[in-house]
């Protein structure tokens, strides 16, 4: 029997399988930092974070939405290594647990999964435990270069911590940018290592999986912002080296805001996504109670995401300047 | 004159599979029927001259042009008209064709055979529009519109550049390549015939840049005729489509609903310049084309002249057919061609080639949800939304798929191929026209 | 403390006052003299916002309801609502209402998975009106049902559903409120709207191939071969372009029977007879 269907009758080999199992290569290098820095603690961590997102999303899918089984498209992976990155080494895990809850129970399937959200679900499940239990997940442990089974080590602030309690005119102890680059710095997890992500970076890019826009406009709306700050005040704790490679910048604008479902779809509207998160992460870091705001910024920005689509359509074929 | 030039928005790079790029033209042969639809171009069906019982020999009008939008059809074999009845077309619906049973070889006198290439051209431009009707040529890259209407110039516009496209951005396809290697000089001929009918000296014959051989030999040639020129183009698809190729090469955009010629182009396939010649230089009306027979279950992926009526089956058992092959078979090419029911259905004048897909890659994906990625916003040619005309077709909201520009889709494929998701993009964008124009 | 609470409650209570007065103000000034009859009217229909009356949605009907006069009146219908609806509105008029016999969407086609089987195979979109685009469809007859239940999907009243084992959907007359829906987006036009008949008894042709017997019967074994024995029954039955038609004059009651049983192919439908249920043969 003859087969027909419409055209095209040839796709493209990239499928959203393979798009996700290319992010989660890409995510390797920040997870073999993880675990060299952190040891058993990461390793912990990640499984937890990972095993209770994709069983969170199995159980809806089965129990509660009664559909097909969507594990299988691997997003539920990324949004437990995700989740994991923005934990400490030293999370308990049932808090983890909740964490995961939030990541794909609510923020993701509760608005009817993969592709409909609105929110990142990795960051919803991140802040949430951030203001649930502010102390267990600012207590972080101080990396030590594979000493794996390091029972309890001491705690050590992260450097936006440290230069957020600051007194004016102070000179911090600060870990030297080769420190920082390389990811022997306290943190969360995926935080730490400059390198590591910026060679998961240039595999998303080289794969195609995502375009230079968001990071580039991101990455570059907080360097100069914080540099025209620092150009005029010279104040150290707005240098802005320190603050592209400390906190969760890099992992933020290349995991996180690069995210397809909660970015907008064209080169413009991913531009002025971008800019938005660098200019409330500033924002957020310079004047509010937190050290950190690359999470609360995208999280702010997300919810502008079909505002933003509406406005920056193409221009089309034939139909003048819109 | 020698940048590489593409269309500024969207596209994609599908796999190319000219598998075929290598192979010569061969002659199909003669079938033992051929089945010759008066109907092969847009506009009104022509009118049968003849009847059953008639002998007819190669070239001989059969079918006559009813109206100006129309063509002249012509016998492609000698032979007895057997049969003038309602047969299955490609696609299964009925068409009238006229059955010619296959006597011997014999070729109405006037048409010059001999291989000879002839350069002069000392037709008028009146003339050369009316042989080119006499001729039957319509526009052989897929559309087939009847190529004297596209040759006359409205008297309120003006014709500026005559652009050939050579760019066949259709994975699989190689006829048009084939071609351009080796009847290079009677293209840019052609082209020389139809600049004279339109009263201009600007010509381009456009090329996709893995097209090298036939990049090499038409600039030789090029070099010999003033005012012919090529340009050579990016690879992406879809650099074939009219709007895309005239924004590629001149840098404007054809305003919407309006027509190439309104803002002084006029596209031309290759395949009908070398109609063109033929018919004005050689006397020869259009009853045959060269067909590309291709896909992952032929033994023998071949370019082929063919007959017009000569049924498919006969050219994919010529090419040779995989064991047990159940696929798809395809006329045109794998972006827009069109699946068919029939495996007898005659090639027509637009016919460009007949492909046969493996059955593993015969069905549909499953479609899985959209993850927003963007991939059909960035692919789109025209600069539309896929996903956003695909939401309101799902949500029967017709007024927002028009708001969204969905009239404008040249409905090239490019959204639904790149779709991760394997969401039927293209599917819904021709939904949303089919009940545009029902509204209407 | 008490200071806080009252000092709030006063400052609160002064802006809700406000605001409350210039509201009241503004819908004063901009408020719009409407008929109240179209409300009431509005009220009364079905408001399935269906667009069957040919208006844009029951409020846009209920406009033209409490606008026109007698003679104009009696051209509005509300197909879903009906003669009791329109005999309401009527009422509410003071005029008469026109009374029109009840009917229901009939599918005229036969085209069952059995009597006409599959060709090709079709993959992708389950769209009839995409499929029809891409080729004749599975069976190979070129005015059949698709089987892929566009219709269904339209139908705001769950009227129709595609029985699994003919593939070729049913009306139920119970929820059908003939407002043409089917109708419309049919690509190949099968539906038809016929008076519900006495005792829910109708006669029709169910078959629109318009092709020479031989070809129609090829693809399809319910398809209708133009072979008059119908006309031989009654007259009124007439076969043009190879295509019978019975038009809703011709009684079931009296005729229905007798056509069905004349038919060779089973291409008439007679649903007064409970032997032969529709759509099976």
């Amino acid at each position: 029997m003859l087969k027909i269907s419409t055209a095209p009758h040839i796709n493209s080999p990239v499928t959203t399988q393979s798009i996700m199992r290319d992010v989660i290569i890409a995510l390797c290098p920040a997870i073999l930092v993880a675990l060299l820095f952190f040891g058993v603690g990461a390793l912990k961590v990640i499984v937890t974070s990972v095993a209770a997102c994709v069983l969170f999303e199995y159980l809806i899918c089965r129990y509660l939405l009664k559909t097909n089984n969507t594990t299988t498209d691997y997003s539920a992976i990324i949004t437990g290594i995700l989740l994991a990155f923005n934990l400490p080494s030293n999370m308990p895990v049932w808090m983890i647990l909740i964490g995961a809850f939030v990541a794909i129970g609510i923020t993701k399937m509760a608005f009817g999964g993969l592709g409909k959200n609105i929110f990142n679900p990795a960051l919803a499940g991140r802040v949430f435990l951030f203001i649930s239990f502010p102390v267990q997940m600012t207590s972080w442990p101080k990396p030590q270069f594979l000493n794996f089974f390091n029972g309890d080590v001491e705690t050590a602030a992260t450097t936006l911590g440290i230069l957020k309690h600051l007194g004016k005119g102070e000179t911090p102890q600060l870990p030297d940018y080769w420190q920082m680059f390389v990811g022997n710095i306290g943190g969360c997890l995926g935080e730490v290592s400059a390198v590591a992500l910026l060679l998961g970076l240039f595999y998303m890019l080289y794969r195609r999986i995502i375009t230079w826009h968001i990071p580039f406009y991101y990455i570059s709306t907080v360097f100069i912002i914080t540099g025209i700050f620092w150009l005029i005040t010279n104040d150290i704790r707005i240098e802005p080296v320190t603050q592209l490679l400390s906190g969760g910048l890099l992992l933020g604008a290349f995991f996180m805001a690069t995210d397809y479902t909660t970015s907008p779809m064209t080169k413009k509207g991913q531009i002025i996504f971008a800019v938005g998160c660098g200019i409330l992460t500033v924002i957020i870091r310079k004047y509010s109670a937190y050290p950190e705001g690359v999470s609360f910024a995208i999280l702010i920005m997300n919810a502008f995401v079909p505002l933003i689509d509406r406005y920056t359509s193409q221009k089309i074929y034939g139909k003048g300047d819109k | 004159m020698n940048n590489k030039k593409t269309f500024s928005i969207g596209g994609i790079h599908p796999d190319k599979h000219k598998i075929s790029s290598h192979i010569a033209i061969s002659d199909a042969g003669l079938p033992a029927e051929v089945f010759i639809p008066v109907k092969q171009h847009i506009g009104s069906p022509a009118k049968i001259l003849v009847q059953k019982g008639d002998k007819v020999k190669v070239g001989t009008l059969i079918a006559d042009a009813d109206g100006i939008i129309s063509a002249d059809v012509h016998s492609s074999v000698s032979g007895e008209v057997t049969k003038i009845e309602d047969i299955q077309s490609e696609t299964g619906y009925l068409e009238q064709v006229i059955t010619i049973r296959v006597e011997g070889d014999e070729f109405e006198p006037g048409i010059d055979r001999s291989p000879d290439i002839v350069s002069e051209i000392s037709q008028n431009a009146e003339e050369i529009i009316e042989i080119i009707r006499g001729a039957g040529i319509v526009g052989m890259g897929g559309a087939g519109f009847p190529t004297p209407v596209k040759t006359t110039v409205p008297e309120d516009k003006k014709a500026e550049i005559l652009i050939i496209n050579g760019i066949e951005c259709e994975p699989y396809l190689t006829a048009d390549d084939r071609l351009m290697v080796e009847k290079a000089e009677q293209i840019v001929i052609g082209a020389k015939i139809i600049n004279k009918a339109l009263g201009i000296q600007n010509a381009v014959i456009a090329i996709d840049e893995n097209k090298p051989q036939a990049v090499e030999i038409i600039r030789q040639i090029t070099k010999r005729y003033v005012g012919v020129n090529v340009q050579v183009c990016k690879t992406k698809y879809p650099q074939g489509g009219e709007r895309q190729l005239i924004q590629a090469l001149t840098g404007k955009e054809v305003p919407a609903g309006k027509h190439p010629i309104d803002i002084g182009c006029i596209v031309q396939n290759v395949g009908t310049v070398f109609a063109v010649y033929e018919a004005v230089m050689k006397h020869k009306p259009l009853f045959e084309r060269i067909v590309t027979v291709s896909g992952d279950d032929i033994l023998n992926p071949s370019n082929f002249r063919v007959r017009i009526g000569t049924p498919a089956s006969f050219l994919i058992n010529k090419a040779g057919l995989k064991e047990n092959s159940v696929g798809k078979v395809i006329f045109g090419g794998p972006m827009m061609g069109r699946a068919i029911v029939n495996m007898d259905a005659p090639v027509t004048k637009t016919t460009s080639g007949i492909l046969v897909l493996p059955e593993s890659e015969a069905y549909k994906p499953d479609e899985t949800s959209c993850i927003r990625c963007g991939k059909c916003v960035a692919a789109c040619p025209v600069g539309l939304q896929p996903y956003a005309i695909a939401r309101s077709i799902r949500e029967n909201d017709l007024n927002e798929a028009k708001r969204l520009s969905a009239r404008e889709c040249i409905e090239c494929g490019s959204c639904a191929y790149t779709c991760p998701a394997r969401i039927p993009l293209l599917d819904f964008c021709k939904l949303a026209k089919y009940e545009f124009k029902k509204r209407k | 403390m008490s200071h806080l609470i009252f000092s709030n409650i006063l400052v609160l209570s002064s802006i809700a006052l406000a605001a409350a007065v210039i509201l009241y103000l503004v819908s004063k000034k901009f408020a719009v003299e409407e008929n109240p009859l179209i409300d009431e009217i509005e009220g009364i229909l079905p408001n399935a916002n269906c667009g069957a009356c040919g208006k844009a949605g029951c409020r846009d009907f209920a406009k033209s309801c409490a606008n026109a006069d007698e003679a104009t009146f009696s051209g509005l219908f509300c197909p879903v609502g009906g003669n009791k609806v329109m005999k309401k509105i009527a009422e509410l008029k003071g005029v008469s209402a026109a009374q029109k016999e009840d009917t229901v969407a009939v599918l005229r086609c036969n085209g069952t998975c059995k009597n006409a089987p599959d060709k090709v195979e079709y993959s992708g979109m389950k769209s009839c009106r995409l499929a029809a685009g891409v080729s004749v469809g599975r069976s190979g007859c070129p005015d059949g049902c698709l089987r892929f239940g566009d219709c269904v999907n339209v139908c705001r009243f769950g009227a129709l559903h595609i029985d699994k084992n003919t593939g070729i959907p049913v009306v139920d007359e119970t929820k059908c409120t003939s407002c043409g829906a089917c109708v419309n987006i049919c690509p190949r036009k099968l539906f038809e709207i016929r008076p519900k008949g006495k005792d829910n008894k109708r006669v029709y042709v169910a078959c629109r191939n318009t092709q020479k017997g031989a070809m129609a019967r090829k693809n399809c074994s319910a398809a209708c071969i133009a072979c008059m024995k119908c006309t031989k029954v009654c007259e009124q039955v007439s076969v043009e372009n190879n295509l019978s038609y019975i038009p809703t004059s011709v009684s079931a009651e009296q005729y229905g029977q007798q056509l069905a049983e004349a038919c060779p192919t089973g291409a008439i439908i007679y649903t007064g007879n409970k032997g032969i249920k529709e759509n099976e043969q």
